[in-house]
């Protein structure tokens, strides 16, 4: 195993990256933002958009480039995609681990790791089940 | 109760951490509550500071101790806001996620609480780009929901790598939104999302757009009736202050005609003053808007006269 985690990063890398511009994050939320990757924010913001988005839905940043959560919202109903992937769109989504970065998003949903989160993030089940039944 | 009696000084004193936040009390009253964006200080003396809280304390119940704001380093949030707190001015200290990591926004809140700071809000920050260190690095380890969520944490007396320590803050968390900025129609489930992670007060980003924000916040009030919002109010001196807004923060749009009706008037200073007035009593007419926050760009004493105006009394004059 040890030995092919190279080719799956390679081969994960390959197709992501001209599809997505994927950055190898290592914990890839792409289903649930409308298969419009956060990490291509100038801000690297995963839990929507920040205040400066411009008044024809462009960066602050890079006022050339459309917001990448604008994208990302109006993808996630225009895309066909699984309602449940839709449904996890307003998902409050941990930090990132930084030690995944450069790894295979692939292996680790695989393995979990990209779910494990630090200790003292414990998000309280109830308010995300009401949040969830309110939308 | 004597409003302008230090309380951290007193708490400090006798070892107390765990009192709440005055503005939540505040909040918790059917009354107004009036908030200032507290200028940014480049350097001086604590004593020109002193003066400029003696000013803001007849009127307002909290400032914000803002951090290095559209990306121009100033004196440190965590600094201004213990000022703040002993010169009896009751802060919010902002903390955005342009310049720390997660590891410096868990020390910023902590270092603040131990001097008994207590409002803590979280924002994402302007991009480096917008201040005159453009070259700078950006951070945005953790965003707002995040920054939320890890303050939300430390009150629970918990850091977030999950290391606990005894007598938790017990902190008063706010965010920000933007009523007026694209994707207009998910503006009100961001909060929601904030809300979930612990944010239970909100200041809204500075509005030209009155149906936006009416939208906004009635959205925002059927999904949490009892969630406090403070919308952005600004005095500016004229229509020069409006173009550059307009063109150079990002996220605030001026329609032009409005910018004209202030530009064409014979008197733009006052008709600014006005758009300022109608704003504000606009905001506080909306269900769910609990007061303003005030952003002062004119120092000349309208805000004062705004205030009056409004139906707002100096606490001096007998008003708790």
């Amino acid at each position: 195993m040890p030995k092919l985690l190279p080719i799956v990063e390679f081969l994960e890398h390959g197709i992501k990256k001209p599809i997505w511009d994927c950055h190898m994050c290592g914990q890839c939320v792409l289903h649930s933002t409308g298969m419009t990757c956060p990490m291509t924010c100038p801000k690297t913001l995963r839990n929507g958009p920040c205040g400066g988005v411009r008044e024809n839905g462009h960066c602050e940043v890079k006022p050339e480039m459309r917001c990448v959560w604008v994208k990302a919202y109006e993808r996630k109903e225009s895309l066909p995609l699984p309602q449940s992937w839709r449904d996890h769109y307003n998902d409050l989504r941990p930090p990132v681990n930084n030690q995944l970065k450069g790894t295979s998003s692939w292996i680790n949903l695989i393995t979990k790791r990209d779910q494990v989160t630090p200790a003292g993030w414990i998000v309280e089940s109830p308010v995300q089940e009401n949040l969830r039944a309110k939308e | 109760m004597d409003r302008r009696k230090p309380r951290a000084g007193e708490s400090a004193s006798e070892g107390v951490s765990n009192f709440p936040s005055r503005l939540a009390e505040r909040f918790s009253t059917s009354e107004r509550v009036f908030t200032i964006e507290f200028p940014s200080i480049d350097g001086g003396h604590l004593s020109d500071l002193k003066s400029r809280v003696d000013d803001l304390l007849p009127w307002f119940d909290a400032a914000n101790a803002t951090d290095s704001p559209a990306a121009h380093a100033h004196a440190s949030n965590v600094a201004i806001a213990i000022a703040l707190q002993q010169f009896g001015l009751e802060p919010i200290l902002q903390v955005v996620c342009r310049d720390k990591n997660r590891i410096a926004i868990q020390s910023d809140i902590m270092g603040a609480a131990l001097h008994g700071v207590r409002n803590i809000e979280l924002l994402t920050g302007d991009d480096v780009i917008a201040g005159d260190e453009p070259e700078a690095r950006r951070v945005f380890d953790v965003d707002s929901a995040q920054a939320i969520k890890i303050a939300a944490t430390l009150k629970e007396g918990r850091y977030l790598s999950g290391r606990k320590f005894s007598d938790a803050p017990d902190l008063f968390i706010g965010a920000v939104e933007n009523a007026a900025a694209p994707p207009l129609e998910y503006r009100a489930e961001r909060v929601s999302k904030k809300v979930s992670a612990g944010a239970r007060f909100f200041q809204l980003q500075i509005c030209f757009h009155g149906d936006r924000l009416e939208k906004f916040v009635s959205a925002v009030n059927s999904n949490h009736p009892t969630l406090p919002l403070l919308p952005t109010v600004v005095l500016v001196k004229g229509a020069r202050a409006l173009k550059f807004m307009n063109e150079n923060v990002a996220g605030i749009d001026i329609p032009a005609e409005i910018i004209a009706q202030v530009e064409r008037s014979s008197d733009p200073k006052e008709a600014a003053y006005q758009l300022a007035r109608a704003q504000a009593e606009h905001a506080l007419s909306l269900p769910g808007v609990r007061g303003i926050h005030f952003t002062d760009f004119c120092h000349d004493g309208s805000l004062v006269r705004l205030m009056r105006d409004i139906g707002v009394t100096p606490r001096s004059a007998g008003k708790n």
